[in-house]
C-alpha cells in the first residue's frame, strides 16, 4: 500500500514536471503523435516481423556456434592447443569489436568479394549477429562447463564413457542448466540488437520507422518501433526473472549439488 | 582360483612426490581385498591406477589376463570392465536414480532402452531402493545415494569392483546399510578391491588385507592375521591409533 502510494506520487510529480517543461508541447507532437503512430503501424509491424525472423535464425546459429566454441576452448591436452588458441582468439576479437562494425564488414565487405551468390541483406545481418553474439555466449557456456565439478567427469569416465559422451551426457546438461539465466539475458540483449541490421538497409522495424519518420517529418514512428521492441522483449524478461528466482529458491532449499 | 587383477611393481609419482613405490599384488576371482593405511599412503592412487584414471610411471597391470598398462589399450574399454564407487558418491544430479544406472547400460553396453530400464530396476530392488527409481539424487540420504552408486557400478557386471573409502563421507548411522550391501555383493561372488578406514568391516568382509605405508606394502595377509596380530612395527603403530 505504502509502496503503491509512493509510486503514484512519484509518477505524478514526474509527469507534471515533464508536462510543464517549456518544450513539452513540441516534443509531444513530434514524438507521441497518435495519428503518426497509426500511419506508421503497417510498415513498422512488417519490419518487426523481419526482426523476429532474423532473431529466430540468429538465436539458433548462436547456440550451435557458441557451444562449438566453448567445447573447443575446454578441450584438454596439449594436442589441442592450436584449436584452443584459435577459439580464444576468436572470442577475444568478437567480444571487443563493436557489433555495428562487424555488421558493416560482413554486410558490405563479404558480398563485395563477389565469391558468394547474392544474398538478401538480412542474411548478412544474421551472420554478423551470430559472429558477435557467439563470442559472448561461448564464454557463458564455458563458465558453465567449468563449473561442473571434475568428479562428475571422473564418475562418467569410470563407467567407460568416452570424452565426447561424458561431455554430451553428463557435463553439458548440468552446465546448460546452470547458465540458463545468463543465456536468456544474452538473448534479450540480442533481441534489441537485431534492430541494428537496419544499418545495412534491410527494412526491419527500425528502418521502417526511419522511412516513416522521413515522410511524416515526425519522430513518432521511432517511439512506436521502440515500444514494440520492449513488448517483444517483455515475455522473455519476465521468464528470465521467474526462472532465476526459481533456481535461487531451489538452491536455498539445500540441495547437495 | 583365477587371478582377476594383477599388479606388478607399480610406481607412480606426482611431481617430486613418490606416491607408489613398487606395489605388487594379486586379486583372485571372488576375493575381497582391503587396502588400509594412513591418509596419503597411496590407497586411493592405487585404485585410480587400476582403472587407468592415473597413468602409472612404471610396472604392469593385468585385468583378466590382459595387460592394461600397455599404452595401446583403450582406457574406455578397460574402464567398462571395472566398477568404481567414490567417497563422494558422484551421482549425476541431472539424472534420476534410474537414469544414473541406465546411462552406462545404454551408452557403453549399447543395451536397448527398455532392456536397460528393466535391468536397472532389478538392480535397484537388489539394493533396496526399488521405490526410488524416479527420484533425483539430491532427494536421497547419503546412504541411499551410495547404494545407488553401488548399483550403478555393478550394472555392467564388472570383473572387479573398486571401492574408494565409500563410507568416509557418510553419517555414522548410515554406514551400516552400505557395508551390509557390500557384504551381500561379496556373498554373490563379486571381486572387490577396497580402500577403507573401517577396520572392523575390513576384518569382517575382507579375505586379505594389505597395509600400505609410504607407497609400499608394509604387511599383507589374511584379514584376521594382519589386523589382530600384526607383525610389522608400522602396522602395529597404525592399528594402535585406530583402536585408541
Amino acid at each position: 500500500m505504502v509502496s503503491f502510494v509512493s509510486t503514484l506520487v512519484f509518477a505524478l510529480v514526474l509527469w507534471f514536471f515533464v508536462v510543464n517543461t517549456p518544450g513539452w508541447e513540441l516534443v509531444r507532437r513530434s514524438f507521441f503523435d497518435f495519428e503518426v503512430f497509426q500511419a506508421a503501424w503497417p510498415r513498422v509491424i512488417e519490419g518487426l516481423w523481419l526482426n523476429i525472423r532474423v532473431l529466430f535464425f540468429a538465436a539458433i546459429g548462436v547456440l550451435v556456434f557458441a557451444l562449438l566454441l566453448a567445447t573447443i576452448r575446454t578441450l584438454r591436452g596439449p594436442v589441442f592447443f592450436p584449436l584452443r588458441a584459435v577459439a580464444a582468439g576468436y572470442t577475444d576479437l568478437f567480444r571487443g569489436m563493436p557489433l555495428i562494425i562487424v555488421l558493416y564488414i560482413v554486410g558490405f565487405g563479404v558480398p563485395g568479394l563477389g565469391a558468394l551468390p547474392r544474398m538478401p541483406l538480412e542474411f548478412w545481418g544474421t551472420i554478423a549477429l551470430v559472429l558477435t553474439y557467439s563470442a559472448y555466449v561461448a564464454e557463458v557456456f564455458r563458465a558453465g562447463i567449468e563449473s561442473v565439478h571434475p568428479s562428475q567427469r571422473l564418475a562418467a569416465r569410470s563407467l567407460g564413457l568416452s570424452y565426447g559422451k561424458t561431455l554430451r551426457l553428463v557435463v553439458l546438461p548440468q552446465a546448460i542448466r546452470k547458465v540458463t539465466p545468463a543465456l536468456m539475458n544474452d538473448f534479450i540483449a540480442m533481441q534489441k540488437d537485431v534492430g541494428l541490421i537496419s544499418v545495412l538497409g534491410a527494412v526491419d522495424a527500425v528502418r521502417a520507422a526511419q522511412i516513416e519518420t522521413a515522410q511524416a517529418f515526425n519522430f513518432s514512428p521511432y517511439v512506436l518501433a521502440g515500444l514494440l521492441f520492449v513488448l517483444l522483449a517483455l515475455p522473455m524478461i519476465r521468464l528470465t526473472d521467474w526462472y532465476s528466482a526459481r533456481l535461487r529458491t531451489r538452491e536455498q532449499a539445500g540441495s547437495l549439488v | 582360483m583365477s587371478v582377476v587383477v594383477k599388479l606388478e611393481n607399480i610406481h607412480k609419482s606426482f611431481g617430486n612426490t613418490d606416491v607408489l613405490r613398487g606395489i605388487s599384488l594379486d586379486v583372485h576371482h571372488g576375493e575381497v581385498v582391503a587396502l588400509i593405511g594412513a591418509s596419503g599412503s597411496g590407497k586411493s592412487t592405487l585404485l585410480r591406477c587400476v582403472n587407468l584414471l592415473e597413468q602409472i610411471d612404471d610396472g604392469q597391470i593385468w585385468l583378466g589376463g590382459d595387460d592394461i598398462s600397455n599404452p595401446q589399450v583403450h582406457p574406455d574399454k578397460v574402464r567398462a570392465r571395472i566398477g568404481v564407487v567414490f567417497q563422494q558418491f558422484n551421482l549425476f544430479p541431472h539424472l534420476s536414480v534410474l537414469g544414473n544406472i541406465t546411462l552406462s547400460l545404454t551408452h557403453v553396453k549399447k543395451m536397448k532402452g527398455s532392456e536397460a530400464q528393466a535391468h536397472a530396476r532389478e538392480l535397484l530392488a537388489h539394493v533396496g531402493l526399488a521405490e526410488k527409481a524416479s527420484w533425483y539424487p539430491d532427494r536421497l540420504s547419503g546412504g541411499q545415494q551410495q547404494r545407488v552408486a553401488l548399483a550403478r557400478a555393478i550394472a555392467c557386471k564388472p570383473e572387479v569392483l573398486l571401492l574408494d573409502e565409500i563410507t568416509s563421507a557418510l553419517d555414522p548411522e548410515l554406514v551400516g546399510e552400505v557395508l551390509e550391501l557390500v557384504h551381500t555383493l561379496k556373498d554373490e561372488g563379486t571381486t572387490i578391491m577396497m580402500a577403507t578406514h573401517e577396520m572392523a568391516f575390513a576384518r569382517d568382509v575382507a579375505d586379505r588385507v594389505f597395509f600400505l605405508d609410504n607407497g609400499v606394502i608394509a604387511e599383507s595377509g589374511p584379514a584376521g592375521g594382519v589386523l589382530e596380530n600384526p607383525q610389522d612395527s608400522r602396522t602395529q603403530a597404525f592399528l594402535r591409533r585406530f583402536s585408541g
